[in-house]
Formats: structure tokens, C-alpha cells, sequence
């Protein structure tokens, strides 16, 4: 179709760097900074091919786009296959924007082993728009489990105090998940022959193999998203991450086991998936409304954040199961405005970390008087977090309850609760951190927002609003995209249903 | 006048024992009467050693490519045998590479060590193209003396000495077992040699019942073999014996006897008893599942590396017999291919285990291993390459090892089977990356000793390059594991 392979430049050059960071010599402090423009400069190169990705993008069609195909492995059918469509091209958006950012953020708090943070940031971008664009099931398998070895690395050495425990943790509970997702896609391929996306879609698995696949597939996701009951490494995980790790953490990697849903388990478990639904929805519901109160008690900012965020997966695991367009586009929505809102409220709390090295709630108060610019972007990110109208929160919280009601109007309610509750954790949050006097010793002396962090910050500032305000500029891209697979979805459900029906 | 045999398919062979031979000679007649004679003739029949590898590694490349067989059908050369040599000789090689500045150091530098590497090799060779149950057991043996020596190869050493002993009193066991089981099966069959077996128990001419006295010989050879691979339950000699033994004989032992092992299980189990599938597969599920389990669970409290890195070749064991369990030339190959890529993972992990060095002492202790990346960036760059590998992490190749095993167990249906494999993978993974954790997470207490051996980095590179971009060009690997399990299904 396209015979630049814009997929692949966008997967590799990341890697490009990394390696021409690696090979960067000389005194200590001129490499750290050769390294870290060199990182900044890649990604700033990828997110710019990026936007040429979106540019061309043909949105009248639900096909895969900027296809490439290189056979791999022959003897097995498996091959380099590379492309995206509506639900996928956001997403790699979402990574290659982040990235920058990430390395803005840590320009300054990263101060030990700056070319192997780099050098790993690199290679995490690599992946993660390997994970976004792959197209077969052994190359989407690879660059998600690829994953955990830049991110345990992040986790544990640049992390907190409690990194060790939080990395093996983090590293375990993905990987027990997703080694059932391998034994499934083996027993795919070993019933279709292929582990090629593209036909798998349209495949159609017997029923009661289907229970089981779904089932090994939701261990993989549910980890990753995370649902309850398996969530509890994500608060340990972005409590010790650095600050860049918990940017991508909640704004990408998050968005794995979403994506993930929507591409495997949804099209080509499509029966199961009608019978687990009322799981997930339970499942999600609990999470809305229990995360958000834990988050109501935490302590410490991160910790609550990563509460929140959570909750929020929850609203996306509810949109994507309701199989109605107004829930499954809510549910790409709302990950992409939370990969945008999440990532900037980490770098919120990163930015008072660097500056008082606590992120205890209550070390904090009266920030107002000395940062007031600071103040400002907190309550922009801390009100689209709520989903006021008018930023991006809003419009995926919506959309996801719009459908949610369609398909099951307890669950809508349920849900809704968890919008109350999120304001309420978010503004006392706010309340108790920005407002009050300002009484604290080491407060009195805090700067406001630097040059560096203001441009940090201006990109998703503007995203979060026209995220808000003009909704279809992302909708329109994914439109065609999903209603064919709740086409494909609902009529592989019926002609299910009068097969058991006919016997 | 007896016929002159047919000497071509067994010329590596031949070639190796020659040249060990006068490898001996040439040592005895340097006539070294002090120490740095005695450095001095080891380094030099090391060196021809080496040499002498790499040519013999030429000769069964050369040799290779078709099936031919030799004294009176005993001696068979098929592309599963020269797959197997080629990977036994590079293990063997790379041993003798990293054991030079080992040895020197610790003042056990003799000649002696050379030569023994090079007759343990040429049993193993012996052993993969065994096709008689004589034969595979005079290779066994030729393999087994030389290995009980160099076990104890440091023999001031107690734990040395033990390791070798224990090696030794365990070894004969097994061998017993082996040559009573092969006795049974003589006595039951009437022959010795595979090919009458094979045509006994499967195809027209096949035996309805096959005597129980022969599935006992079975079950016995078995059980021999499972300790030279040392498969659970005929594991307990391995964590000591790696713990005692120097660590470039750990390296070696690691590799090359369990590559030549497993050789002859596939051989046997495929070839002559192939059509008893039904008889012994439940024995090797369950010896798989109990080696993976073992594996994952006891190397998870281990102290010492070495000690650490014998559970994990337990491990590694198990996952690999899950291809034989399948018994499908699909599972072969995953066999072979996991085997290919456990020798370099495992003897890079071994090259990475030997740049612990405080002064002239090795110290073996995972904590000693501590802020690595500080001290020894490369070193430790390597060890996470392999410890994410043998993990089984993608991209790297120890997860297309898993791949390869899990992909025909499932399409086989066996579906508990490869649960229990991918669940003991990620206990196991507990335990490597714990070792990435001491690496790089903890701060160095007392650094190790600076600058790394050459010879130690350039096997550290070679083999952690293999590791990393297998991904890139899998193609040749599968190709020669394809053709090698082929032919033994052939046959």
C-alpha cells in the first residue's frame, strides 16, 4: 500500500538512538548532557513522524493502514507484520508524545546514570510502539513482554526507597499474566495455522475453546490495565517509580492491556466475551468505587493518583464491554485523555518531589502563594481528572456512561458514583497540598514553574483542551474503526446464538 | 583377513582421540621439573587443544550431510549427530578458552586438564552417534572417567575432591543401571542394536506386546540417562557437584555431558523404543514436570551462584524433556533448538560467573556479585542479557527456546503439561532477576577484581551477541534443528 515504512522508522529509530547514545564517550558531564539531548532529539524526530502518521491517516476506512510485511520465521508462519488502524494509531500518538515529555521531566532529576535512563527510555519507546503497531500475535507478544525489562530496570534503579520490592513485584505479576497469553496464542495458532492478526480477526474459534482463551487472554490485560483484584502492583509501582517511569506506567503501558481487550478479545473471542461481560462489569464497578476511596485515604500523592488511575481504567473496562459505539469510542477516549491527564498529574507531583524530595500530602499546603503558575496547571489537570466539561475527561466519562446506559443502566449508575467520588478525592487533594496558609519552614523558600517545566506542561495543557472542546479532530479516526468491530462483534454473536438455537 | 570398516563417518572422531593422544605425549615429554615448566606445557597443549577442536568442528562440518553408519552399524553419522557434535565441540571449546587464566590462577595449570577435556569429547561424540547399546555405553564411560577427573581437577581442594568423588560413586550408579537396563533388554530382544529394535517395536513386523522385562530394561536406562541430564529425581549429585567442582569444569558439565545425554534420550526414546511411546512418555512428563518444578522452586533460596545456576539447569532439563514427552518430530525440534540456545546463554552465564575475582580468590557468593554495573559495566550488561534469556523474556533467545518447546506441546495437546512449564518459568524468573537486582540495584560493597580476563570478555560478547540477536535470523537455527529431528524420525 505504502511503500514508506513509516511503522517501522517510528519503532526504530528509538532504538537508533539508544544505540548512538551508547556509544557517546568522554567526561562524565559532557556525556550526560550529549545523552540527554540525543534522547531528547530522537524522540522529538519520532513524534514529529508521528504526526505525519495522523496527517495521512485515511479515516474512511477500517483497514489497516501503513501494512508492512517482511516474512519472518517461514517454517512457522510468522511474520514482521506491521500496520495500524483507528483504535491503534492514537495510541502510538499517545506514546511518541509522551516520550519527549518524559525526557523533559527528568533533565534535571536524573542525575546517576544518565545514558543507560536514556538509553532505556529510548528502548521503552521502541516497544511501546512496537506493542501499538504490530500486527502479528508472536511480534505484539514480544514488544509486550519486551516491556518489562527497560521498566523493571527503571523501576529498580532509579527509584525510591521501596524500588527493589516494587520492581519484582511489577515484574512478576505482568509476567505470570502474560505467559498464559503465550500458551493461548500458541493454541491459536496450533487451531488456525496463522498467528497473523489480520486473519484472526475474521477467524472463528469453537465456543468452548473461546471460554478458555479468553480466559488466559484477561489474565494478561486484567494485569495490565488493572483491574481489581489484580492492581495492587500499580500503587507500589508508581510510588517508587521515578517520575518518568510513572509518566509512561500510567500513560502508555496502562493502555496495553485496554488495547488489548479491544483487539483480541472483543473480535476473536466474541462469544466469550458476551458471556464474561457480566464479570468485567462487576469486576470494573468494584474498582471505580473502592479505588476511589482508597485513593480518598492515601497519604501520599502518587499513591493516590495511582488509585485514581485505576478507577479511571475501570470507566475504559466498562466502555469497552458494553459493545455499543458510544462505549467502546468512550473507552479509547477516556485512556487517551487519561494517558494525557495521568502522565501531566505525575509530572505534578514529580515537580514539588524534585523540589522537597516528599510527596506526603500532608508536608505540603498553601503551595498557592508561592507558585502560583504551578497552582494553575494543577487545577487544569486535577479538573480534567474530574471530568469537567470542557476538558478531555469529560468527554470519554461520557461517552463510556452514554453507553454504558444503552447496555445496562445499574452499571451506568454504579459507575456514575465513581465520577462524584473522583471529584471528591481530587479536590481535597487539591485542597489540602494548593490552599490553605502557607505555614510549612521548607515551603517558604519553593520556586514556581521553570522555563523547562512550563514547556513541559504547555503541550498537554493545549491537549486537554481541544481534547474537550473538539472532540471529532479523535473521534472521526476512530469511528469507522470501531463500528466495524461491533459489526463484526454483534454478528458473530448472533450467528452464535441461532446456531445453539437451530440445534 | 576381517573387512577394513568404513572409517569416513568417524573421522572427527578418530582425528580428536589421535590428537589427544599425542597431546598426552607431547605433555609427558616436556619433561616440565618446575612450576613454570608445568605453566608453561599447559598453556601449550591448552592452545593445541583448542586448535584441534576447531579443526575437528571443520571435519564433521565437512562430514556432515547425509546418513551413513560404520563398524557393523554401531557408529552412525546423521544430520541429528552432526548437530549435536557441532554444538559439543563449541562447548568444549569455549570451555577450554575460559578455563586457561582460571587454572593459572589458582596454580592447578597442568596439561593433563587439556587432554582429559579432549577425550570427555570425544566420549560425548561418541555418545551422539552411538547405534548400538554398546557403543552409547562405551561413550558414556569414555565421557564419564574423564569428567570424575576433572571434577576434581583441583584436588588440594576439599570440595573439589568431594565433588569429584561424589560425581564418581553417583556416576557408577547410574552407569550400572544403565548397562542392567541395556542387559534386560538384550535378554528380552535378543539384540543390542537400534535399528532391530526399532523394526521390533513399531512398523508390520512389530511385536503386539512387548515384554515387561524389557519395559523394565526401558525404565532402567531410562533412569541412567535422566541422572546425566540430571533430570529430578536423579538430580541430588548436581547442586554439589557444580558448587565443588572448578567453575570452568561447572561451565563444561553444565553443556557438554547433558548436551551428549539428552542426544542419547532422544536417540534411544525416538529411535529403538520409538514405537513404546505409550510406555514411557508418562515417565518422562512426569520427570519433566518434576525437574521444572524443583528447578523454580529450590534455586530460590540459594546463596551461591553456582549452586543457583545447578537448580536452574534443572530447570532448563525439564522445560527441554517437554519436547521429548510431546515425542513428535516437531518436539524434537523444539529440543534441539532450546539445547542450542541454552549452551550460550549458559556458558556466557558462566563467563560472567568467572570475572568474580577478589585477588586471587573466587568468590561465589550472589551478594559478592553486588553493584556490579558500577565496577564491571559490560560484565554486568551481559549478565542481564542472560538472566532475562533464561527467564524467558522476549526478544531475547531463551524465550524462542520456550517458544519452540511450548508451541508443539500445545498443538500436541498438551495443554497441563506446558501451564505447569510457563508457571515454573515465572518462579523461575524470581530467582534470575534477582540476580539482575543485585546487580544493578544494590550498592557494590567490596568491588570485584579489575580488568576482566580477555579471553573471558571475548566469549562474554560472542556468546551474549547470540543471545540478543537471535530474534534477527532465526531461520539457520531452525533449519539445522529441523533437518537434525528429521532425520532421527527417518530413521
Amino acid at each position: 500500500m505504502n511503500s514508506f515504512p513509516i511503522l517501522s522508522l517510528l519503532t526504530f529509530i528509538p532504538l537508533i538512538g539508544a544505540g548512538f547514545i551508547m556509544s557517546i564517550r568522554g567526561e562524565a558531564e559532557v556525556v550526560k548532557r550529549n545523552a540527554r539531548y540525543v534522547a531528547l532529539w530522537t524522540s522529538m524526530a519520532v513524534f514529529l513522524l508521528s504526526l505525519m502518521l495522523w496527517i495521512n491517516f485515511d479515516t474512511t476506512t477500517s483497514d489497516f493502514q501503513f501494512v508492512e510485511y517482511v516474512a519472518w520465521m517461514p517454517e512457522f508462519n510468522i511474520a514482521y507484520h506491521m500496520g495500524v488502524d483507528g483504535i491503534s494509531m492514537l495510541f502510538v500518538l499517545l506514546a511518541a508524545l509522551l516520550t519527549p515529555i518524559c525526557i523533559i521531566a527528568s533533565w534535571e532529576s536524573i542525575t546517576e546514570r544518565v545514558k543507560e535512563y536514556m538509553i532505556s527510555f529510548l528502548i521503552l519507546e521502541t516497544i511501546m510502539i512496537g506493542t501499538f503497531a504490530a500486527l502479528d500475535m508472536v511480534v505484539f507478544y514480544i514488544f509486550f513482554e519486551a516491556v518489562l525489562i527497560p521498566m523493571y530496570l527503571i523501576i529498580g534503579v532509579w527509584g525510591g526507597p521501596r524500588r527493589v520490592y516494587a520492581a519484582v513485584k511489577f515484574f512478576l505479576y505482568t509476567l505470570l499474566g502474560s505467559v498464559l497469553m503465550l500458551l493461548a496464542i500458541l493454541a491459536m495458532y496450533s487451531v488456525a495455522g496463522t498467528t497473523d492478526i489480520t486473519t484472526l480477526l475474521t477467524y472463528t474459534f469453537p465456543a468452548g475453546m473461546q471460554t478458555w482463551l479468553w480466559l488466559a487472554f484477561f489474565a494478561s490485560f486484567a494485569v495490565k490495565v488493572p483491574m481489581w483484584p489484580v492492581h495492587t502492583w500499580l500503587p507500589d509501582a508508581h510510588v517508587e517509580a521515578p517520575t518518568g517511569g510513572s509518566v509512561i506506567l500510567a500513560g502508555v503501558l496502562l493502555k496495553f492491556g485496554g488495547y488489548g481487550f479491544l483487539r483480541f478479545s472483543l473480535p476473536m473471542f466474541p462469544v466469550a466475551t458476551a458471556d464474561f461481560t457480566p464479570l468485567i462489569y462487576t469486576l470494573s464497578i468494584v474498582a471505580v468505587i473502592y479505588t476511589s476511596l482508597v485513593a480518598l485515604a492515601q497519604q501520599d500523592m502518587k499513591k493516590l493518583i495511582a488509585y485514581s488511575s485505576v478507577a479511571h481504567m475501570g470507566f475504559v473496562t466498562i466502555g469497552t464491554f458494553t459493545l455499543t459505539v458510544q462505549g467502546v469510542e468512550g473507552a479509547i477516549y477516556q485512556m487517551l485523555s487519561h494517558g494525557v491527564v495521568s502522565a501531566a498529574l505525575f509530572l505534578i507531583v514529580g515537580i514539588v518531589y524534585d523540589r522537597t524530595h516528599s510527596r506526603e500530602i500532608s508536608t505540603y499546603g498553601g503551595l498557592v502563594h508561592r507558585m502560583p503558575a504551578y497552582a494553575l496547571v494543577f487545577m487544569v489537570f486535577m479538573l480534567a481528572s474530574v471530568g469537567l466539561p470542557g476538558t478531555g475527561g469529560f468527554v470519554g466519562e461520557f461517552l463510556v456512561l452514554l453507553g454504558a446506559f444503552q447496555a445496562n443502566s445499574w452499571v451506568a449508575a454504579l459507575a456514575a458514583t465513581g465520577v462524584i467520588l473522583g471529584a471528591v478525592y481530587m479536590l481535597y487533594l487539591y485542597r489540602r497540598v494548593v490552599f490553605g496558609e502557607l505555614t510549612k519552614e521548607h515551603l517558604l523558600k519553593i520556586t514556581d514553574l521553570n522555563r523547562r517545566e512550563v514547556a513541559m506542561f504547555a503541550p498537554l495543557i493545549v491537549l486537554v483542551f481541544w481534547m474537550g472542546i473538539y472532540p471529532v479532530s479523535f473521534l472521526e479516526v476512530m469511528h469507522v474503526s470501531v463500528g466495524n468491530l461491533i459489526d463484526h462483534v454483534m454478528t458473530a454473536q448472533a450467528a452464535s446464538g441461532s446456531l445453539v438455537v437451530g440445534q | 583377513m576381517a573387512e577394513v570398516p568404513n572409517l569416513a563417518p568417524a573421522l572427527p572422531e578418530i582425528f580428536i582421540a589421535v590428537i589427544a593422544m599425542a597431546l598426552l605425549m607431547l605433555g609427558v615429554f616436556q619433561n616440565a621439573s618446575d612450576k613454570e615448566g608445568e605453566v608453561r606445557t599447559a598453556q601449550l597443549v591448552t592452545k593445541l587443544g583448542i586448535v584441534s577442536l576447531v579443526l575437528a568442528l571443520m571435519l564433521v562440518a565437512t562430514v556432515s550431510g547425509g546418513v551413513m553408519s560404520s563398524f557393523g552399524g554401531m557408529f552412525i553419522s546423521d544430520p541429528f549427530a552432526v548437530y549435536f557434535k557441532v554444538l559439543i565441540l563449541i562447548a568444549s571449546t569455549l570451555t577450554l578458552v575460559l578455563s586457561r587464566d582460571y587454572l593459572e590462577r589458582l596454580g592447578i595449570a597442568r596439561f593433563e586438564y587439556a587432554v582429559l577435556v579432549l577425550f570427555a569429547t570425544l566420549g560425548m561424540l561418541m555418545m551422539v552417534s552411538a547405534n548400538n547399546l554398546m557403543s552409547l555405553y562405551l561413550g558414556l564411560e569414555m565421557q564419564s572417567l574423564s569428567l570424575y577427573v576433572i571434577a576434581s581437577f583441583h584436588r588440594d581442594d576439599s570440595r573439589s575432591t568431594e565433588a569429584g568423588l561424589k560425581y564418581f560413586v553417583l556416576g557408577a550408579v547410574a552407569s550400572g543401571m544403565l548397562l542392567y537396563g541395556s542387559s534386560l533388554v538384550y535378554g528380552f530382544s535378543g539384540t543390542t542394536d537400534f535399528d532391530l529394535l526399532s523394526v521390533m517395536f513399531s512398523g508390520e513386523h512389530a511385536i503386539p506386546d512387548a515384554p515387561v522385562g524389557l519395559i523394565v530394561g526401558i525404565v532402567f536406562i531410562l533412569a541412567g540417562l535422566s541422572f546425566k541430564v540430571s533430570a529430578v529425581p536423579f538430580h541430588m549429585w548436581t547442586p554439589d557437584v557444580y558448587e565443588g567442582a572448578p567453575t570452568p569444569v561447572t561451565a563444561f558439565f553444565s553443556v557438554g555431558p547433558k548436551l551428549a545425554a539428552f542426544a542419547l534420550l532422544l536417540r534411544v526414546m525416538i529411535g529403538p523404543f520409538g514405537g513404546l511411546v505409550a510406555q514411557w512418555q508418562q515417565i518422562i512428563i512426569l520427570i519433566s514436570v518434576a525437574s521444572m518444578l524443583l528447578g523454580a522452586f529450590a534455586a530460590i533460596n540459594q546463596k551461591n551462584i553456582k549452586r543457583m545456576m545447578a537448580y536452574s539447569s534443572i530447570g532448563h532439563v525439564g522445560y527441554a524433556l517437554i519436547g521429548l514427552a510431546v515425542g513428535t518430530e516437531a518436539g524434537v525440534r523444539g529440543v534441539l533448538i532450546y539445547l542450542a540456545i541454552y549452551l550460550f546463554m549458559n556458558l556466557g552465564a558462566f563467563a560472567c560467573i568467572l570475572t568474580m575475582r577478589r585477588g586471587d580468590r573466587m568468590v561465589e557468593n550472589i551478594d559478592d556479585l553486588a553493584g556490579m554495573s558500577k565496577t564491571h559495566p559490560l560484565v554486568a550488561a551481559a549478565m542481564t542479557i542472560f538472566m532475562f534469556s533464561m527467564a524467558g523474556i522476549p526478544p531475547l533467545a531463551g524465550f524462542f527456546g520456550k517458544l519452540y518447546i511450548f508451541l508443539p506441546a500445545i498443538d500436541a495437546g498438551f495443554y497441563g503439561l506446558a501451564t505447569i512449564g510457563v508457571l515454573s518459568s515465572v518462579v523461575g524468573a524470581f530467582y534470575y532477576i534477582r540476580i539482575i537486582k543485585v546487580v544493578y540495584f544494590d550498592q557494590p560493597s567490596d568491588p570485584l577484581d579489575r580488568p576482566v580476563n580477555r579471553d573471558i570478555v571475548a566469549v562474554l560478547i560472542g556468546t551474549s551477541i547470540i543471545v540478543l540477536l537471535f530474534f534477527l535470523i532465526p531461520g539457520p537455527f531452525i533449519d539445522a534443528a529441523g533437518t537434525a529431528a528429521a532425520s532421527l524420525f527417518k530413521g
